[in-house]
């Protein structure tokens, strides 16, 4: 019951400066950091019992009931839920303390605080759930917290836009989850994830027929149709194509908020649903098939926009969905344990690149733009030392966290098939796309000429200890993260479920050699570039102008998106108001209305109540009766 | 059971109140509209615990006869069904009040006395067994909306409470038939419970539908009969439209339950995909609809077709999950587009304007009034943690047992919800404010935030905790699938066999009836 309180603590903090936000003004880190703390305690105790063999599981309260739909609000923790406990405090707390000399002096201070309290708890419920729409509450909930948190700074529009697109991409995807959900509980008649992976197995072979309301024929596994439509849902929260669209603009709220949601936890949500749900995906070969390919398609896509970004946060952010990518890619592979430790190791170094980030902009009065940066390292040398540290783990250096991870995706994917394979080299090239832009981004922003504004170049300083303090925790546990015997900790969760695991020496050492060499070509290319011939980039861009164009405009993604979906919606919400509902329908009662007048109208002129007319219908009356006697 | 007579009380203690109005000044007649409207809240409050929420039977039955030939009887009763839409409708009349306290210039004590006038019949109409004194109650709750709108209206306000008027009296006339004819078949009895136990031939339940159909399709509003509703709630005063969308949109899906399912069991099957479908088309339509406006009145309205939509969808699915979440949507509805239409109407006294590009950019200057405009708009989107989520996820739980197609097509509307919702709230909220209102934008002051925080924490209440709610509607609704007999007066004892008249509900939604039974 003691573990009830590692979500409680973040909403009893969130509770207090939500609602006391216009009395606690900036002391709002004096509850939220201890809570915060308390709760990261708190999870380090749970691992500590996960490990020795005991599993926890804490009802709540009944949430709701209707028919056999009985639904509890409850905390589970095995070892996968451990893992990402301690992730998401973890950096959560970093955050909160970073947050303390980021937002100093803000309006916001206590509302972000509020905020952030929300989102950890949430992504806390999240990961704790033991039953389908648990999850799905919260999976919403963060979704929230990262409209709000976008939304910080409301008097900005692009802010306030990138705020709405965010919550809409992410409805899209949840739509599909939904559905998947009710199609898991019409499936199984329970949403409670024993249950249904217990009863699994019987489900595997039961298909479906999509057409039949139609009179056709086309019969569809059950189990490949659920884990499909929940996918949907990982998609749009962990950013996959073709759902991606909304993370880089994401980049519009406060840069901690960056580092927290969009980097290191809600994002994994998607990747940690998979993992979570590996019972029934391992059942539908053509759901993990798609899985890896969305996964694969995301990590090559977000590399090669990653390439040509000036902003310092969207070079992140869309490193970010390409690692998630890799994630994704390696549970489709069935190597979920893989993706799983990448998933962990990469919310350190990312949570560390973005707080890195974070220091500059603020240090160079919210100027993000690379173009407008250079030199740094001498003037912020502890944001230098720990982004260097950081971009090597995202680059595969060997010996950082990062390294150990990607090595062990890249093995576990490779053994698993022919697809593995193909994914496996895919995963290989990224690899050197990623090391590329990683350190064009250490070049251009550290090294170099200084292109600060001249207002601020001189008073350019490192921030504050509240700052940098978390930015050297996240350097050592880039590094540090690597030896911690996270997949062996992790191999019981999935042991024997999934087809890879299983490393054949020879290949192994194959794919670590490549992987650590197409790191180093990636660097040592980015050194040459952007260090040796700085003037060869635009050159280049001159010279492969529409390779470059394409990947500066992210692949007019949203444009095409605006185009064929958003102003169409619009005109013909449009339309439909004008033309069917103003005109038709309320033209319809309207008409009637006037015809009932009309026809009173009519008839009142039969009564005008001068008698020479009666006496005139009454002989024309009489006229047309006997005409009619007559002729007939 | 108790033989207090709660029901009475609760719906005559207003009409006192109406009549004191009257009677004294401009100033008091605010507080003693204040007052009733409190206390007959506190009057239904105890109702909460005294409820049973296992049996099916009619509870706090008061029975009287009225007039002896025909036999018509003074007959209230309260089910799992009535009963959360008595509470919210005396939840909520206090903050039509508080809401009225300065917009309200002219003809205050009038003004005042028509809200009384309302919410007695339309407590009235939730808690009436006996046809002709639910007619009554239906017919009398037309005059006060209609002095409502046509008199402290805006500039368009008499073609509004015309059109209001002469649709809603249409539907009505319809409605009068469809009783007098369930008179002559149905044993010479106006009593809605035993009408209920009836048995209807074919055709007559086939005429009788559409009869119901037209009085209470216009109502909730269904596609296509729903473009009086904009107009009477842009032109209505607020108090005017918070009743309009929170009770009188209620009538229409109550009475569905309360006589389309039981009385005329084997029509409603026969009619279920075309309701089903009209259900979705109101959704979506409705969504589109929303996304058109510049008018905020308007969207709200227009959102209310589609959440509407939503409850005409669980009612018609015919299992469990969809008819609990009908009504709690319905309850949710209430609370949820009721604060939003406080909401709009707090801001239009600072404002003095509607549309959206009149009222941008409130969270700088009005940050109290911009967090409570979001978590009404955060609920109306159906967001998880709010009351909205757990009647939209129940309806298409439900739905989803009847049709996987409809359900996907009716979850498009949770998408569009949240595209005109957020866009709304990024206009609104968001961004910086018009320089012509700035001066006027104040934040809410104690009277505006008194009167939405206990909506707000009903909305979370909702949310967080639904099954204290769902409890005490699984008896009455299980009744309403499961056996198709009506429920009975508690106090009067029932033959144990009754004729089962039909299985035909329970059959064509094999697997709620086995939930049901599996319960």
């Amino acid at each position: 019951m003691m573990y009830a309180l590692i979500p409680l603590l973040p909403l009893f903090s969130f509770l207090i400066v939500g609602i006391g936000e216009q009395w606690i003004k900036d002391r709002a880190h004096l509850v939220a950091v201890p809570a915060m703390v308390g709760s990261f305690l708190l999870s380090l105790l749970a691992l500590h019992d996960v490990a020795t063999g005991q599993s926890i599981n804490v009802t709540l309260y009944t949430w709701l009931t209707s028919g056999n739909l009985d639904i509890h609000i409850g905390i589970s923790i095995d070892r996968l839920t451990a893992v990402m406990l301690i992730l998401v405090t973890t950096v959560s707390t970093l955050v909160h303390i970073y947050t303390i000399g980021y937002m100093h002096g803000e309006p916001g201070y206590a509302r972000f605080f509020a905020y952030i309290a929300l989102f950890t708890f949430s992504m806390l419920m999240l990961v704790m759930a033991d039953n389908l729409l648990q999850l799905f509450v919260f999976w919403e909930a963060v979704g929230l917290c990262s409209y709000l948190l976008i939304g910080h700074w409301y008097e900005r529009p692009s802010a306030c836009a990138a705020a709405t697109k965010a919550f809409l991409v992410n409805r899209v995807g949840d739509f599909g989850f939904i559905l998947g959900l009710f199609l898991v509980w019409y499936s199984f008649g329970s949403l409670d994830y024993a249950t249904i992976f217990a009863q699994a197995g019987q489900l595997a072979a039961k298909t479906t027929n999509l057409l039949g309301p139609f009179g056709g024929t086309w019969d569809v596994s059950v189990m490949t149709m659920i884990c499909l439509l929940l996918f949907t849902g990982a998609v749009g929260k962990s950013a996959q194509v073709p759902l991606h669209v909304w993370l880089p603009d994401a980049m519009e709220g406060p840069t901690p908020i960056s580092a927290l949601i969009h980097a290191a936890t809600m994002v994994t949500a998607g990747v940690f649903m998979v993992a979570r749900l590996a019972p029934l995906y391992n059942l539908s070969p053509t759901a993990m098939t798609v899985v890896a390919l969305v996964g694969a398609i995301t990590m090559m896509l977000g590399a090669t926009i990653a390439l040509t970004q000036t902003d310092i946060k969207r070079v992140v952010a869309y490193s970010t969905m390409s690692q998630l990518g890799y994630m994704v890619m390696a549970c489709g592979l069935g190597a979920y344990g893989a993706g799983m430790y990448h998933l962990l190791t990469h919310g350190a170094f990312k949570a560390l690149l973005f707080l890195g980030c974070g220091s500059v902009i603020i240090a160079l009065h919210h100027e993000q733009d690379m173009r407008r940066m250079g030199g740094l390292k001498d003037t912020l040398p502890v944001t230098y030392w720990t982004f260097l540290v950081g971009s090597l783990a995202l680059a595969g250096f060997p010996l950082t966290a990062g390294f150990f991870s990607k090595d062990d995706l890249l093995v576990s994917s490779w053994s698993a098939g022919p697809l593995g394979q193909v994914l496996t080299i895919c995963g290989l090239l990224t690899a050197g796309l990623t090391a590329f832009y990683s350190f064009r981004l250490v070049f251009v922003t550290f090294w170099g000429a200084s292109r600060v504004d001249p207002h601020h170049a001189s008073h350019v300083h490192e921030p504050s200890t509240t700052m940098t303090a978390p930015l050297m925790v996240l350097a050592v546990l880039s590094i540090v993260a690597g030896y911690l015997g996270i997949p062996a900790f992790l191999e019981p969760v999935f042991h024997g479920e999934g087809a890879a695991g299983h490393h054949e020496g020879s290949a192994a050492y194959t794919i670590m050699a490549l992987a650590t060499l197409m790191g180093l070509t990636g660097i040592g290319a980015a050194y040459y570039l952007y260090v040796l011939n700085p003037g060869l980039p635009d050159r280049l861009a001159q010279q492969w102008r529409a390779a470059y164009e394409l990947s500066l405009h992210k692949w007019y993604i949203d444009e095409a998106y605006d185009r064929s979906l958003v102003r169409p919606t619009l005109a013909a919400a449009q339309g439909l108001w004008k033309h069917v509902d103003v005109a038709i329908i309320d033209g319809a009662v309207n008409g009637v209305a006037r015809a009932i007048a009309w026809g009173g109208w009519l008839i009142r002129l039969t009564q005008s109540g001068q008698t020479q007319h009666y006496a005139l219908g009454m002989t024309l009356g009489a006229v047309v009766i006997l005409t009619v006697y007559l002729l007939l | 059971m108790t033989s207090f007579p709660w029901l009475s009380l609760i719906v005559f203690s207003p009409l006192i109140g109406a009549v004191l109005c009257l009677l004294v000044k401009a100033e008091s007649s605010r507080l003693v509209a204040l007052g009733f409207t409190v206390g007959n809240f506190l009057l239904s409050l105890p109702l909460w615990w005294l409820f049973d929420s296992s049996t099916a039977n009619m509870q706090f039955v008061e029975r009287a006869s009225w007039i002896s030939s025909p036999p018509v009887n003074y007959s209230l009763g309260l089910d799992g069904i009535s009963f959360p839409l008595v509470l919210m409708t005396t939840f909520l009349m206090p903050f039509c009040v508080t809401v009225s306290w300065t917009a309200i210039e002219k003809r205050v004590q009038l003004f005042m006395s028509m809200l009384l006038v309302m919410e007695a019949a339309m407590v009235g109409v939730f808690v009436a067994l006996d046809f002709v004194l639910f007619y009554v109650f239906w017919e009398v709750m037309l005059i006060p909306m209609y002095l409502l709108i046509g008199v402290w209206g805006g500039p368009n306000r008499l073609y509004a409470a015309i059109k209001f008027f002469l649709y809603t009296l249409a539907g009505s006339l319809l409605l009068l038939v469809a009783i007098l004819a369930l008179y002559f078949h149905g044993g010479h009895t106006f009593d809605i419970l035993e009408l209920s136990r009836g048995t209807y031939g074919a055709s007559l339940q086939m005429w009788l539908f559409l009869a119901f159909f037209a009085a209470f399709a216009v109502k909730v509003p269904m596609f296509p009969f729903h473009t009086w509703l904009p107009d009477a709630h842009v032109e209505a005063p607020t108090a005017g439209s918070v009743i309009l969308a929170s009770v009188l949109l209620k009538m229409g899906t109550y009475g569905f339950l309360r006589f389309t399912l039981p009385m005329l069991p084997d029509a409603t099957v026969a009619f279920t995909k075309p309701m089903i479908a009209l259900s979705i088309v109101a959704i979506i339509y409705g969504a589109y609809m929303a996304l058109a406006q510049s008018d905020i009145k308007k969207l709200i309205a227009y959102s209310s077709v589609s959440h509407m939509g939503f409850v005409t969808l669980g009612i018609f699915v015919l299992n469990i999950q969809g008819i609990e979440g009908a009504v709690m949507q319905m309850v949710n509805h209430g609370i949820t587009t009721g604060g939003l239409f406080l909401c709009v109407g707090i801001v239009y006294e600072r404002t003095h304007s509607r549309q959206i590009l009149d009222n941008t950019g409130l969270a700088g200057p009005m940050p109290r009034y911009a967090i409570f405009l979001m978590i009404f708009a955060l609920s109306s989107l159906g967001l998880p943690g709010t009351n909205s989520f757990v009647g939209e996820f129940l309806v298409l739980a439900g739905t989803f047992v009847w049709s996987q197609f409809a359900t996907a097509f009716a979850a498009l509307g949770v998408i569009l919800a949240a595209a005109y919702m957020l866009w709304l709230m990024q206009r609104v909220v968001f961004g910086t404010p018009a320089p012509a209102h700035r001066a006027h934008l104040l934040d809410l002051n104690a009277r505006e935030t008194a009167t939405l925080v206990p909506l707000i924490v009903l909305v979370f209440v909702l949310g967080i905790f639904p099954n204290p709610l769902l409890t005490r509607m699984h008896a009455s609704v299980t009744n309403l699938l499961n056996g198709q007999k009506a429920p009975a007066y508690a106090t009067v004892p029932q033959p144990t066999t009754l004729p089962n008249k039909t299985a035909t509900v329970a059959a064509i939604a094999p697997s709620s009836s086995d939930q049901a039974a599996a319960r």
